[in-house]
């Protein structure tokens, strides 16, 4: 079953449309990395889900059911502009926030000494959180927005205000909360995370989804025949109806290293045979783009429709 | 429902849990029988070391015996008054008085000779021993004796009653219910506004430390605002009812410590027992008599009514002016930008505080005291000063049930803006802004 389906979802401000016509489908168990640059309306999609602001029209199901106050409670929201009742102790205010999320007192109360304890931090729970540094605010935040189990956990920027060691702990619980059966949706510009975190993407730009699918497929949907080749000797010339040299450099004495384009239908094989005719190849690999090359290109092709075509042919 | 619960317990709770709460809610009430504690004691202090004034008198005219009383030790000179007063510079007496010889239809050329200004008082102590032995001289002339003078001496009360619609007399008195309607008008409105700016500071607090979007995810905003407002009146209800009780603990306390008695009666037994005075002692009968009267008509002011209204009105102007106020908070970011719609949202109550002292407390039932104690704007501090002086119950109804409408509509429009303010910042907030958040469809 999907964790989340959204049809036709819009949105529209009196100055301008946040949302237009936006689908998506967010399978169950995944992390699905919801991507775009800034004010392209994915907090206004998370704002949506989570019934804080209602949608102009279009539908919303969770767990194949159409979204209902309810629903809250199986909902764990990080918001990119989050923050903390600075005058409250850690542990009431856990309790607090799981309460109004409708756990009730005693198993709230369970339930944040396990996360206590998790993070280490046990002795935190009379501490006030004025007191307390904005990595280790995160860390209670991180846990007010787990505390109910949620099964859908929606994070926007949740590593921002981490140390790269929170950040790794952080990620550890992410793929700990996945492996329990949640599904989690990201939100970041951090795209080394999407690398390594995300099983599905979404790319939505100017209030449109412009992407989406598996990470793996649209990877390969934008291969571009590419390879990376270090070589002994540069005094050879290839055929240009095959192939492209996109750059090259030098990286010591006679040691070169080249980019190459091939012609469609040219498989990684027949490039080493051709080039191993030429020149003295020291490493051969496909050039894979990464999500930020991805990201950056479709963004920028956005608006320009043939430069869009183009980038997606190629 | 619950949900609105919990918001109410945290922001009770984290409020009254407070050092600054607890502190003011002690201190305010200990302050007011203090100040009554430290006034009787130093009045107390100064009436038993009081020493009589010394008062060397030089007499020309002869028509004055001086007799010593309480305040006044007088010594009789028989020199001039140029050397009477060169020997008065080298005493340390209170003062040199010379009477010349004067025509009793026209006393003049007194005067009076100290080393510091004397204090109004002293002075008039002085005239009137004068005026009092030039009266009794004039008597003689006329050949008057003084017990047909006291029989000619009238005094007149005039004993109050309204006579209402069914008949019922009903001894009243304006002096207390002034009293009454000043002091519940005052509160009322000191209640809204320092509650107000607090539910104003408490949505503030949330918007800045960006938990609101937290919350918001679990809860209505509507519910939010309704929570923290229905949280701080229960901190407000809660301080008050124990400033009350502490307030007249207190105060009768320190009252009883001292074993005061109504002041004017004390100081009138002190003259009757030196003068021994029939005069005086009729004057205290009739004070007596007053003093029942007053008790009298306390009793007959409806003071159960009046608690209730009070209290009505005290939550309905306090929710009508919270909700305004929730939504500024909603819309600012910090107080200081809060105050260009503070003060037009607080205009009305200032009305009405205006109009309590100008219109209401002098013609309770004249019309600007009418539509000022009917608009919901204005009636919880308007009404509240009016009620003492039995308004009639169909306005009353009125009055309230605006009230109630009052208080719905403001909510609402608050809501509405609130929803929306709440999640924005960085915006310039103008009317123009708050109008359109408030036409913003959900």
């Amino acid at each position: 079953m999907d964790a989340l389906i959204a049809k036709n979802v819009t949105k529209v401000y009196a100055e301008h449309k946040a949302l237009d016509n936006v689908s998506l489908t967010i399978p169950e168990k995944t992390i699905f990395g919801l991507l775009g640059p800034n004010g392209a309306g994915k907090t206004t999609l998370i704002r949506i889900i989570n019934q804080i602001i209602n949608s102009d029209s279009g539908e919303i199901l969770i767990f194949g059911e159409k979204l209902k106050p309810n629903h809250i409670e199986i909902i764990g929201y990080l918001p990119e502009e989050r923050g903390l009742y600075k005058k409250m102790k850690v542990g009431e205010q856990l309790l607090y926030l799981a309460q109004l999320k409708g756990l009730s007192r005693k198993d709230a109360m369970a339930r944040i000494k396990i996360w206590l304890e998790k993070f280490e931090i046990k002795d935190w729970w009379h501490k006030k959180v004025e007191d307390l540094s904005k990595g280790m605010a995160q860390k209670v935040q991180f846990i007010s927005t787990v505390l109910h189990e949620p099964k859908l956990i929606i994070l926007d920027e949740p590593f921002s205000g981490f140390d790269p060691v929170n950040a790794q702990l952080i990620t550890e619980k992410i793929l700990e909360l996945k492996e329990n059966g949640s599904t989690i949706i990201f939100s970041t510009h951090r795209m080394e995370t999407v690398e390594s975190l995300c099983d599905h993407i979404a790319l939505i730009n100017k209030s449109k989804k412009i992407l989406e699918g598996p990470k793996k497929q649209v990877k390969e949907q934008f291969r571009s025949n590419t390879f990376l080749i270090e070589h002994r000797g540069n005094h050879f010339t290839l055929p240009s109806e095959k192939y492209e040299v996109k750059s090259q450099t030098r990286i010591e004495d006679d040691l070169f290293s080249t980019t190459l384009k091939a012609a469609d239908g040219i498989k990684g094989n027949q490039v080493i045979k051709d080039l191993i005719d030429i020149t003295e190849v020291y490493s051969f690999q496909e050039k894979l783009p990464t999500m930020a090359d991805i990201f950056i290109n479709l963004v920028k092709a956005d608006g320009d429709d043939a430069l869009r075509k183009h980038l997606q042919e190629v | 429902m619950n949900k609105i619960w919990l918001i109410i317990q945290r922001e009770f709770l984290t409020r009254v849990q407070k050092k600054s709460f607890l502190i003011t809610t002690i201190l305010v009430p200990l302050v007011f029988p203090a100040i009554i504690g430290v006034l009787v004691y130093i009045m107390k202090k100064e009436a038993e070391s009081a020493k009589a004034d010394t008062v060397q008198v030089v007499d020309e005219s002869g028509k004055f015996i001086f007799e010593n009383t309480k305040r006044y030790n007088f010594v009789p000179l028989s020199l001039s008054i140029d050397k009477a007063k060169d020997a008065y510079k080298q005493t340390k007496d209170f003062a040199l008085l010379y009477i010349p010889p004067f025509d009793i239809n026209k006393p003049e050329g007194m005067i009076i000779y100290t080393k510091e200004n004397p204090s109004i008082e002293k002075v008039g102590g002085l005239e009137s021993i004068i005026q009092d032995r030039i009266r009794d001289l004039k008597l003689e002339a006329y050949k008057i004796d003084k017990e047909t003078l006291k029989s000619l001496k009238v005094s007149v009360n005039l004993k109050q009653i309204n006579i209402s619609e069914t008949g019922e007399e009903k001894s009243s008195n304006s002096g207390i219910l002034y009293g009454l309607g000043f002091l519940l008008g005052i509160l009322i409105y000191m209640f809204v506004l320092v509650y107000g700016i607090q539910i104003m500071q408490g949505v503030i607090d949330e918007k800045t430390s960006k938990i609101v979007e937290v919350i918001v995810s679990s809860v209505k905003p509507f519910q939010l605002m309704l929570g923290k407002i229905i949280g701080i009146a229960s901190v407000g209800l809660v301080q008050f009812t124990i400033w009350i009780i502490l307030i007249t603990v207190l105060s009768s306390g320190v009252l009883g410590y001292f074993g005061l008695k109504m002041p004017q009666k004390q100081a009138m037994e002190e003259v009757a027992k030196q003068v021994g005075d029939e005069d005086v002692k009729q004057a205290m009968d009739q004070q007596d008599k007053q003093i029942n009267e007053l008790l009298g008509n306390l009793s007959q002011i409806p003071f159960g009514k009046i608690a209730f209204v009070f209290v009505f009105y005290f939550m309905g102007g306090y929710l009508l002016y919270g909700a305004l106020f929730a939504a500024v908070g909603s819309a600012v970011e910090s107080m200081q930008e809060s105050q260009q719609f503070q003060f037009p949202i607080t205009l009305p109550l200032l009305i009405g505080y205006f109009g309590l002292f100008m219109f209401i407390l002098r013609d309770p039932h004249g019309p600007v005291s009418f539509w000022l104690s009917v608009i919901p704007f204005t009636s919880p501090v308007a009404m509240v000063g009016r009620i003492a002086f039995d308004v009639p119950t169909w306005e009353l109804v009125l009055s309230m049930v605006l009230l109630i409408g009052g208080f719905l509509f403001t909510t609402w429009i608050a809501g509405r803006i609130y929803r929306v303010g709440i999640l924005m910042t960085g915006t310039k907030v103008s009317w123009k802004v708050l109008a359109k958040w408030f036409f913003m469809k959900s």
